[in-house]
This record gives structure tokens, sequence and C-alpha cells, in this order.
């Protein structure tokens, strides 16, 4: 009993100093992103003299833009809580019923209009499935891959189908010396950035991937949004799909095979966390470049795509334990 | 005070921060065999930290732990059991598809990988183990369908059956009703008579007087005192507790009661409750009663829109509302503070002011775009009002202590400016220090007009809150009991089902 001290002497300890700004700013997956892109661009001008064309590099991007733009509504989907792995076989289930529908004798405009349709349906199937009938999207979306692609099939069979000469070549399509995806890819980022990170819409995302339970019970209407961000993927992948059509001049099943685990890999090198409730526009921003310059810089470079291959996977493997490590610090 | 060489573990000068902040320095103590030892200390004074620190959970920052006067580390919860300290938690983890028997040998069966299960040995050595505390359970059967305390009681047997000589129960009696706590204070003495030793964390001072045989009292990390109980008043503990010398904590200010602002008529969900008919007036806190698993936080549930009701009416300032999702109740001026903060209450991960005004989307943002100032005002103001402490309104809110959490989801509340507030167990592992600011607040909120509704199972804070205790048991009403006539004895009555009525021992 001796030993009670003066309350009024009593250090009160919840009241730490708070962490200073240049920690908070430091610490971010999404500077872990920029130091690596800084890096990559560095590495990629010793590796060869004709790395640093800013036109080769914009050119290289458009090849990713198609991937990249999905990857942005991606990051909001994971930021929500969700996946989606159905996207890549959308944008080719999309471009199939565009082209077919163009085949047909439909006028570009409505063929246009039926793809976006077909896309903007896909994602309101996924909704569908994951929220009415309450199933884990990760599973619901492995099954969707496999059938949109398969439908894909069904429609182009496996012949590529050409489409018109007047929609061919947006990767052509220059804008103040940037190509037109660049420039969409640019702009969607911009936009979705501000949604994401400025409005309520964007700020109930975050609060139903951090604790959805408490989002419902703070009147967030977590289903309706859910579904507009899968209605949204869908539409956005489809626009995607039909970019990719166009820089290729002809539409086949196989159109972006494999694209999905490109866009899960931005969203983790911008440092989305894959359990829901954090990441930015920006990181899979930057990360979507960093691709680019990596894969770029290899090739220029002359590495075996073996090569390539594995340094991709080291990467995103070192992103996602600097993302824990950071996100881990940050948790007490 | 106490001689080392009996002691069983010595904890000399140990220290645990947490990002920089720390919350428990310098804590000398030893702990005799054979003893029951209290923790006691409000929410946040590092109490549990020391405990998970003896457990292995957490390494300390400084320090060191002697068992036997032998220097030891305890790395991790697994060399805590080998060195015969085990940790109970207040609700059990275990594997809830896992038979009690196999639970109970968890992590212990010493056998090639290989080998064959010896099932029958496992179950008869389990319902050895029940013998020996005297519970009636079936080993065979899976824990998910076993109430907590039976679970607590399955924690303790596998405590027994790694022969642990140090037992750390941490807040058990929370979820225990006073029946379920005396047979666990028999098992508790019995373990102490046999030379095992016991922390004891509890809120409640009465248990500890009733249990334990002396009593350590912490405060913002500190260690203020180790004492015999018996030498200690309840006042006593409190100030040590609080460092400031306890006012009359509950009390109720008298509010006019106006006219009925929530009514309830017959509201039934098959399985949770039944015909439900009950009416909050403005100005009135009315108490909702019983035990748990009584349907009381479904009833609550069904009112906000969470699991709306079958069937059955809900009034609102005598307008007949249709509510089935919370987005509804909020447009009709209710708020609803959840027992259950760490599922349904808190964000975690995000910071303090984005957990405040997560509720008032319109309000920060009458544009459409958050204005980060609104938001900064709103929290800040939220802040002062309810007194919550915190480094930043930018930390993320699981570094607040808890009572520092629930206060930020009241003030979530708050700033919707709900005519009716529905409060599931809003002091539930609160400190009594923080306790009576919540006192202080539900009874000026009712002063102010707002029609409360006090769902808690602490019968004391019921008996001085409200205008009104009603009690529910087996998801039915059964008593309406005005304030002046209610007492813990009738509330206990109505609480206990039927058929086991004659079997109220407290």
């Amino acid at each position: 009993m001796s030993n009670v001290e003066n309350p009024a002497l009593a250090p009160s300890r919840e009241v730490a100093a708070p962490r200073p700004a240049w920690r908070i700013f430091l610490i971010r997956p999404e500077t872990m992103t920029l130091a690596l892109l800084i890096l990559g661009v560095f590495a990629g001008s010793q590796l060869s003299e004709f790395f640093l064309d800013i036109n080769y590099i914009l050119k290289s991007f458009t090849l990713y833009a198609e991937f990249a733009i999905v990857a942005l509504v991606l990051t909001m989907v994971i930021i929500a809580g969700e996946i989606d792995l159905s996207a890549a076989s959308n944008m080719a289930l999309s471009a199939c019923v565009f082209a077919y529908a163009q085949q047909t004798g439909a006028p570009l405009p409505i063929s246009i209009a039926i793809g976006l349709s077909a896309g903007l349906f896909m994602g309101l199937f996924n909704a569908f499935i994951i929220i009415g009938l309450k199933l884990p999207s990760i599973i619901v979306t492995i099954g969707t891959l496999t059938l949109y692609r398969g439908l894909a099939q069904i429609i182009a069979g496996d012949k590529s189908i050409r489409v018109p000469e007047s929609f061919i070549g947006i990767n052509n399509v220059f804008i103040g010396g940037i190509p037109a995806p660049v420039i969409i890819f640019i702009i969607l980022s911009i936009v979705l950035g501000l949604v994401l990170g400025t409005t309520i819409f964007g700020r109930q995302i975050y609060l139903i991937g951090t604790n959805e339970v408490a989002a419902r019970h703070a009147g967030v209407r977590s289903k309706s949004i859910k579904i507009i961000l899968f209605a949204t993927l869908g539409l956005t992948s489809a626009f995607a799909g039909l970019l990719t059509a166009s820089r290729l001049g002809s539409v086949r099943y196989d159109l972006g095979l494999g694209g999905e685990l490109q866009m899960v890999l931005m969203a983790m090198l911008g440092g989305t966390y894959i359990f829901g409730g954090r990441g930015t526009i920006l990181g899979t921003f930057l990360a979507a470049w960093l691709l680019v310059i990596v894969t770029t810089g290899m090739i220029v470079a002359n590495w075996l795509p073996a090569y390539q291959l594995c340094v991709l996977g080291v990467l995103l493997i070192i992103s996602i334990i600097a993302t824990n490590f950071i996100y881990s610090r940050t948790e007490r | 005070m106490t001689n080392p060489e009996t002691a069983l573990l010595s904890a000399r000068g140990i220290s645990k921060q947490f990002a920089g902040i720390e919350v428990l320095s310098d804590v000398d103590l030893d702990l005799m065999p054979g003893e029951i030892h209290a923790l006691v200390g409000e929410n946040g004074a590092g109490k549990s930290t020391f405990a998970k620190i003896l457990a292995g959970v957490y390494r300390p920052t400084r320090g060191s732990l002697s068992l036997n006067d032998q220097h030891v580390d305890i790395t991790s919860p697994i060399v805590a059991q080998k060195l015969g300290v085990t940790l109970i938690h207040q609700e059990p983890i275990s594997f809830p598809d896992l038979s009690v028997a196999e639970n109970l040998v968890l992590g212990r069966l010493n056998s090639a990988p290989l080998a064959r299960i010896p099932w029958q040995k496992i179950t008869r050595d389990a319902q050895a183990l029940m013998a020996l505390l005297g519970v009636s359970i079936d080993v065979t059967k899976p824990m998910r369908g076993l109430s907590i305390a039976d679970q607590q009681m399955v924690e303790i047997a596998r405590s027994l059956a790694s022969n642990s000589r140090l037992i750390i129960m941490d807040e058990p009696t929370a979820p225990l009703t006073p029946k379920e706590v005396a047979t666990l204070f028999v098992i508790a003495r019995r373990l102490r008579d046999e030379g095992r030793t016991i922390i004891f964390i509890s809120h409640r001072l009465e248990e500890v007087r009733a249990l334990c045989d002396r009593v350590t009292v912490f405060r913002d990390g500190h260690k203020v005192a180790t004492e015999r109980t018996a030498n200690l008043s309840d006042s006593d503990i409190i100030r040590l507790m609080i460092g400031r010398p306890l006012k009359e904590y509950m009390h109720k200010q008298g509010s006019i009661i106006g006219e009925v602002a929530l009514k309830l008529t017959n509201l039934t969900l098959p399985g949770k409750f039944h015909d439900i008919s009950l009416a909050v007036k403005k100005g009135e806190i009315v108490g909702l009663g019983g035990l748990v698993g009584a349907g009381r936080t479904d009833v609550a549930q069904a009112i906000f829109g969470i699991a709306p009701a079958a069937s059955g009416a809900i009034e609102v300032n005598g307008k007949l509302v249709k509510i089935n999702s919370p987005t509804d109740a909020i447009a009709h001026g209710l708020a609803f503070v959840p027992e259950d903060r760490a599922q349904s209450g808190i964000f975690r991960t995000l910071a303090v002011e984005q957990n405040i005004t997560a509720a008032i989307a319109k309000r920060i943002a009458p544009a459409m775009f958050i204005s980060r100032f609104l938001e900064r005002r709103f929290a800040q103001d939220s802040v002062a009002k309810l007194r919550i402490r915190l480094a930043s309104l930018r930390q993320p809110i699981g570094e607040l202590s808890g009572g520092n959490q629930q206060k930020a989801i009241l003030a979530r509340w708050l700033l919707t400016d709900p005519s009716i507030l529905i409060l599931d167990e809003p002091t539930r592992g609160i400190d009594i220090g923080v306790k009576a600011e919540f006192y202080d607040m539900i009874g000026e909120l009712a002063a102010g007009g707002r029609a409360i509704l006090l769902i808690s199972s602490e019968l004391p804070e019921l008996l001085a809150l409200c205008d009104r205790v009603l009690v529910m048991s087996e998801g039915r009403l059964t008593a309406d009991i005005p304030r002046r006539e209610a007492t813990q004895e009738l509330i206990m009555q109505a609480a206990v089902p039927r058929s086991t009525h004659q079997g109220v021992a407290a």
C-alpha cells in the first residue's frame, strides 16, 4: 500500500506521441512500389542503352494497358474483401460476342454495345452467385473463369474472327504523343483514385473490406456496393477486351489468356491486401508501370523468358513480404 | 513482503512495449504455490498483458522470470505448457468440430506421426479428467455444442492433463451464469488445495473477495499494490485501480418521461423469440435483463434490421415502420451499440476518425466527396465530449483500449443523433472508471429526451440506471418490473428458465 502513486503524476500510457509524418508517409506499400519502380528504371538503363526511350516504354505499356485498366477496378474489388479471377475470360468472351455480332452483320456501334452488355452481364452473374447465394468469390470466379472461356471457344471456335478495319488500331492512335490505351489507363486511374480515396462510396469499400458485419451495422449497404463493384469490373473487362481486339485486329477465344494473374499481380505489387480493407489505386497504378518496366527491361536485355518468369515471381513474393511486414507493423 | 525462496514463479522488472507504447513497466511479482492470486485493474492497465507474458503469448521487452528459482525463458505457449503454465482464455480457443476428448489431447499426443491413434485410451483419460473435476460432459460430443462454461471446464481439464502448476484464468466468469460461477469456484479452490497456483483476472470485486487469497492491483502498466485480500476493502481496491477516490457512480438523473418512442407488438422470430411486446418512452431507460442466450440480442437485432423478425409490428414515434436493414433503422432514428465490439463494432485497422464517422456518410460528405475538415471536426468533438484517450485521430482504433474503443462506437452512434438508442452490454469488459463515465453518459442521453433500451447482464447496472426492467427468459418476456420494486432477486427469478427453476443457487 506504500507505493500508491499520486494519480496526477501517473503517466497516461495510452497517450504516446503520434508517429512522425515522415514515417507515416515512408512506411507505405506504395512507397515500396515506387522505390522498386525507380530501381527498375535504373537497372533497365544499365542493361541497355535503348531502354530509356520513352516512346518505346509507352509502346510496351500498350501491351499491358488492357490488363492494367481491369486491375484498377479489381483493386477496388479486392479492397472490398472479394476477388474476381474471371476478368480475363470475360475480356475474351465479350470480345468474341462483339466480333460474332459484327460478323453476322450488326452495325459497329450496336456490336460494341452488345459486347459491353455481355461483359456487364457476366459481372452481374458473378455478383448474383457470390452475393445472392453467399458463396466465396475465389471459387465462384474460378468457375466462371472456365465457363466464360469455354463459351468464348464455342462462339469463336478455333479460328480468329476478323474485326472491321475501322475498328482496328486503337494502340496507334496517339494523343499528345501518348498511345490512347495509356491515356485511358491514366484517366481511369485518376477517376477511380478519386472515387476510392475521397468519396463516401470509396470509404464504404474500405469499411466493408475491413469488417463487413460492422459495416452493415453502420448502415452501409454492403451488398449493393459489392454488386456495383462486380458489375463495374464486368463492364471494364468487356471494354478492355474490345481494346485488345482493336489492337490485335482479330479475336480468338484465347484472347487475354492468363491475364487474371497479371491483374492480381499488379494489385498485389501495388500493396493491395489480399484479405481486403487495404490498398490504393495509386499503388496499382505504380505497379502496372513497374511490371512493364521490368518486363521490357528484360526483353531489351535479351533475357530468356524463363529468367523473366523467375524475376516476376521473385518480385511478387518480395512485394507480398514487404506489404505484410508494413501492415503488421501498423497493426498494433 | 514475501519470501522469494518459496515462490513458484517470480517476475522481476517485467516490461512490455507495443509499437513504442509501454503497456507494462517494471512489474515485480511473486506467486506462491497453493494460492489463488487476483489480478485486478482497469482495462488496459496491463493485467492481461502480464498474464500473456507468463503464458508465453507475448515476450517481455525487459525483465526476467524464474520458476522455482530457476531462470526461465517462456518463448511460446508450448514452452509455457511444458513448464506447467496454462492460460485459460475467456472465450476458450478450441477446435469446435473435434470432440471434447480430442481437444483435451491436442498437442500432447506424443507418438510417431503415423502411429494409430489410441481412441479408446483418449476417451477413457478424458472421462477420468472430467470425473476429477466433478463435471458431467460427454467427451465424445463435439466442442461446438458445449456452453461456454463447459468449454472452460474442458480448458481447465486440459491444464490438469498437462499437470500445470500455474493456471491463469483471464476473466473466466464474464460469460457464466451465477450457478456456473459457483461450480468454477469450487474447482478453483480444489486445485489450490492440491498445491497449484491460480491467477484469477476479474473485474468483479465480489468474486475476487470470495475466491482469492491475495490481490495485485495494476494501473497504467504499473503494479501499484500486492496485498492479502482480507487486508483491503472494496473501496481500497477501487481507489488503487483508478488512482482516485471513488465517487458514487451508480446514479440516475431524473429525466422527464415523454410519449412512446419505440413500441413493439408481438414481435416473433421462431426459434429466437416469441410475442415480444414492449414500449420505450422518450427520456426513459428501459432495462432488458436475462441470462445469456435468452434472446435479448436477437430482439435488438430484429429491431435494428440485422435479422428482422418474422412477424409482429414495430412502431417508431407512433408510426408503423418496416425495418429490413440497419440502413432503414438508422433512417428512422435508431442506433444500436452491439455487444460484440470486435465483430460488429470496430474497423480494427482503420483510423479512429474513420471509425467514429462510419455511420454519418452524408454529414461528412455533403457533396459526395468526403470533407477531411468535417470528418476531423466531428471526430475531434466526439473525442473531447466522450473523453476518448488516444494518441492521434489517425491511429488505428485497434490500438486503443477496450473502453476507449467502446466510447468511439458510442460516439459513432451519437453523431447520428438517434432518438432511440439500443445498448447491448455497453459496459462489458470495461473498467470501473470508464464504466462510471458510461453511466453518466447514458443518464445524460435519457435526460436529453432519447429513449434507451439497455441490455445488460449486470444486475446492479440495471437496478441503478433503469426506470423499468424487463426480463427475458427462453425467448419470452417474463417480467416488467418498475424501478422502485426492482431487486436482484426478482430479476433473477424471472430470468431463470421455468424447468430448472428450483436450481437457482445465486
